[in-house]
């Protein structure tokens, strides 16, 4: 294996982290509206995730940041294709980050609701969107030789797959972070995390077909990988069904890890069909890895610093969080930064 | 202004400065406050004194809130690289994406993760291990700091690559990775940089300080008073250094940009020597001519060479020299032969003086409060002038950190990689005018809201005051807040 295809995997495997860890942030965020009923539950779930939603996010920044050390023609292709999207991403991004610091400094009602809601909506629109432009991606794009889209079309981004990939990745993204609430929380809102699960696992479940057919008539996964692109469906079924499991039998560890891996999968179904594509051009224009790379010196010492700090990262990063284990009970009136 | 206009280099341009220098209000003086928090929070931890405790947390509150600003709107500088300058990234990404990829993995996860648990851990670790959380935030902070200027740096004063065929495009190729961390650029960058971050934090507390005091609420005195004196000395040391920090940073830039600094200095031709400094003057950027120089004799010559003799190079005889050096052997697009090497002079003249005046200002500010808050003379309650302006000075050094970024990054034109790469090569071919207006205005709308917000708390933080602690009990609410939104 070449260190191009190696950090093709180190990235596949970034995002794998990012959408496992930020998942049941975006999860989360959008229960506020959707299992709390007043502002102290509101606050108590957004505090199940305080100390951690930032380190989370950086797996985003290090995929970003891997992309560009690695394979920079891809990220110069995939950033500057999703222009609009991407921005949408940003901006849902900002305002739900802001959101955590800003709500605490709320004294009004008003204050209190805005900062509650841009929560909500950059949980929302974070991972619709994110899912949509992997989504888009994976169909293929109108790029020049220089690997730029300048015909892009509105229809190349916003789609059938695109869109039903971006609900998918709400749905399974809010699937984890009740599955994470109902082991953080204590009280009433451990049960409605799991009652509210019980009514979207079937909805999911719907939505993994619809979206498996799609990428068999929208993409060339099946076409060029028919077993490995199945396999790996399999697996994202099987995960959801082993959270649908962990909900029907009260068992959060289970559901938390599947709802998890069921996310990561999707992520690998990606990498896998993309392979050893990483920007598909719908005119024969395809960016592969090895036209992405940058030279060997560089992979090297991105593999080398990468090799030393990675596992550093883990074990802190692991760490902080055992230092968060107690149940949070909104009436506690303990929910204080 | 600044050579920008409605094209889609210009709006390029125009967001990035504008999402940068809005990113960089909170980014100094994020890495100034975490700094000087965690010197409160030790001294709370060796001397046990409850007011340092106090202190960590009432001025930790003002450094979560700049942090959660800076974290988000540094989101978009990372983006931005691929999103509006394509070209860039394709060209620079050999040795451009692993500085920013060892960023997060070395400087981000650090902040992130021990941010995290310092503000959720008050009461669960001693002082002295609470204050380490915060100790390994600021580190990370700073560390963040070293690989983006690293990155920057190269842009200034390329090292340690060469130009090759990679995967068919002509890139630039990393052939020694520790020149691009040893590059002096960088570690003449950093110093100053820093120093002015903590300056900034120590402006700012010192700043509140003197609001606080003016309230003159009951049982606060103490706390504001050593908060003032706190910072007045963080803020007058850091105004010294910086200087020094400046000057050295400054013989870096006369070594590898001698354009930047003739602009700095609004010198076309040639001087005289020795050479004086222009302290003002009126200048035709399009003619290339200076008028009504404000002259200092031969201070130029002292800030240029550390002596009193020897002339400085102009604008004029170094655009001939870059010309003789770059202006047909350019790769990439081919080139005009008489390129105008020339950076926009205006800016950069004032955007220096402005900086300069930033830390004598600050060097005097400071300096006033402190012997105005003396322990035997402790009169500073009754210069109300004086809080006042130490008050109205928390803008400041943001203005001189803006300016200073001026410098920098204006300073570079035509190039976007100095000597081998311009800013209208590096702009992504996709990008339309239109969607970079609609990138433009959604981004200037979104940070001047949230930077307003972020001032508004930091205000209303500081009139609920140190031992304002329950938020449940609605007699506390300051009335302030309340006929803020109405309801």
């Amino acid at each position: 294996m070449t260190l191009s295809t190696l950090w093709f995997l180190i990235i596949g495997l970034l995002f794998a982290i990012f959408v496992f860890m930020e998942g049941f942030d975006f999860g989360v965020g959008m229960s506020t509206q959707l299992i709390a009923h007043d502002q102290q539950e509101r606050e108590a779930i957004m505090s199940s995730i305080g100390p951690h939603w930032d380190g989370n996010e950086t797996w985003l920044v290090t995929a970003g940041g891997a992309m560009f050390a690695a394979l920079p023609i891809w990220y110069a292709s995939l950033f500057s294709t999703y222009y609009y999207l991407l921005m949408l991403v940003l901006v849902s991004l900002i305002i739900r980050g802001v959101s955590f610091e800003f709500t605490k400094h709320a004294e009004t009602k008003f204050g209190k609701k805005l900062w509650m809601w841009t929560f909500f909506c950059g949980s929302f629109f974070a991972p619709f969107l994110l899912v949509m432009m992997l989504t888009s991606m994976i169909q293929g794009v109108p790029l020049n030789a220089n690997g730029d889209a300048i015909g892009l079309g509105f229809f190349d981004v916003v789609n059938w797959l695109s869109l039903v990939g971006g609900v998918a990745g709400v749905l399974l993204s809010l699937v984890h972070g009740l599955n994470f609430l109902r082991l953080r929380m204590e009280g009433p809102i451990r049960d409605r995390a799991r009652q509210l699960n019980k009514v979207l696992y079937p909805i999911l479940f719907a939505g993994e077909v619809v979206f498996a057919l799609l990428v068999i008539f929208q993409t060339d996964f099946f076409t060029k990988k028919p077993v490995s692109t199945t396999i790996i469906i399999l697996f994202i079924v099987l995960f959801s069904l082993l959270g649908y499991y962990g909900v029907l039998k009260d068992r959060e560890g289970w559901s938390f890890v599947g709802s998890g891996l069921s996310l990561s999968t999707v992520i690998v179904l990606i990498f896998n069909g993309m392979f050893p594509r990483v920007m598909i051009g719908t005119n024969g224009n395809s960016i592969s890895i090895a036209n992405a790379a940058n030279s060997h010196y560089t992979l090297t010492v991105m593999t080398i610093v990468a090799c030393i700090l990675v596992p550093i990262i883990l074990i802190y990063f692991i760490w902080s969080y055992t230092l968060f284990t107690k149940r949070i009970n909104p009436k506690d009136n303990t929910v204080k930064y | 202004m600044f050579g920008i206009g409605l094209t889609i280099v210009g709006l390029a341009r125009f967001q990035f400065a504008m999402t940068t220098v809005f990113h960089f209000f909170f980014v100094p003086f994020s890495i100034g406050m975490g700094f000087v928090v965690a010197v409160m929070e030790t001294i709370y931890a060796v001397k046990k004194d409850k007011v340092y405790r106090d202190m960590a947390k009432f001025w930790g509150k003002i450094f979560l809130l700049s942090f959660a600003v800076g974290i988000v709107t540094g989101l978009i500088q990372e983006f931005q690289f691929g999103m509006n300058w394509s070209e860039y990234s394709r060209f620079m990404g050999d040795v451009f994406g692993a500085p920013l990829a060892i960023e997060a993995l070395l400087a981000f996860f650090i902040e992130s993760v021990f941010i995290g648990i310092w503000m959720f851990t008050w009461d669960r670790f001693s002082p002295g291990w609470h204050a380490f959380m915060i100790w390994m935030t600021s580190i990370g902070t700073m560390l963040s700091a070293i690989w983006i200027l690293a990155a920057n740096s190269f842009m200034q004063h390329p090292t340690g690559f060469t130009i090759a065929m990679m995967g068919g495009r002509t890139r630039i190729k990393l052939t020694n990775f520790g020149d691009v961390i040893a590059n002096p650029q960088l570690w003449r960058v950093f110093p100053h940089l820093i120093i002015a971050a903590i300056m900034t934090a120590g402006v700012v507390i010192a700043g509140m300080s003197a609001y606080g005091l003016l309230r003159k609420k009951k049982g606060e005195n103490h706390f504001f008073k050593v908060s003032l004196r706190y910072g007045l000395w963080v803020g007058l040391i850091g105004a010294i250094l910086t200087i020094f920090a400046g000057d050295f940073q400054t013989q870096q830039m006369i070594k590898d940009q001698p354009m930047k600094f003739a602009a700095t200095e609004g010198i076309y031709q040639n001087t005289k020597d020795p050479a004086p400094w222009t302290v003002i003057e009126t200048i035709d950027a399009k003619g290339h001519k200076t008028s009504g120089e404000v002259e200092l004799p031969k201070v130029l010559s002292l800030l240029t060479y550390h002596k009193t003799s020897g002339s400085v190079k102009g604008m004029n005889t170094i655009n001939k020299e870059l010309n003789d050096q770059y202006g047909n052997k350019k790769f990439g697009t081919q080139m005009g032969s008489e390129l105008d090497f020339y950076p926009p002079a205006k800016t950069l003249f004032w955007s220096f003086r402005i900086m300069t005046l930033v830390a004598f200002i600050v060097l005097v500010f400071d300096f006033l409060g402190l012997l105005f808050s003396r322990k035997n003379k402790d009169t500073i309650e009754n210069k109300r002038w004086l809080l006042h302006l130490l008050g109205i000075g928390i803008w400041v050094p943001f203005i001189g950190n803006s300016a200073g970024w001026f410098v920098t990054e204006f300073g570079r034109y035509p190039w976007i990689v100095y000597g081998l790469f311009t800013i209208s090569q590096a702009v992504s071919p996709s990008s339309t005018i239109g969607s970079l207006l609609f990138s433009n205005i959604l981004y200037f709308l979104l940070f001047t809201f949230l930077g307003g917000v972020m001032v508004w708390y930091s205000r209303q933080t500081l009139h609920q005051g140190p031992y304002f602690e329950d938020k449940d009990s609605k007699q506390n609410v300051d009335p302030f807040a309340k006929e803020a939104f109405g309801k």
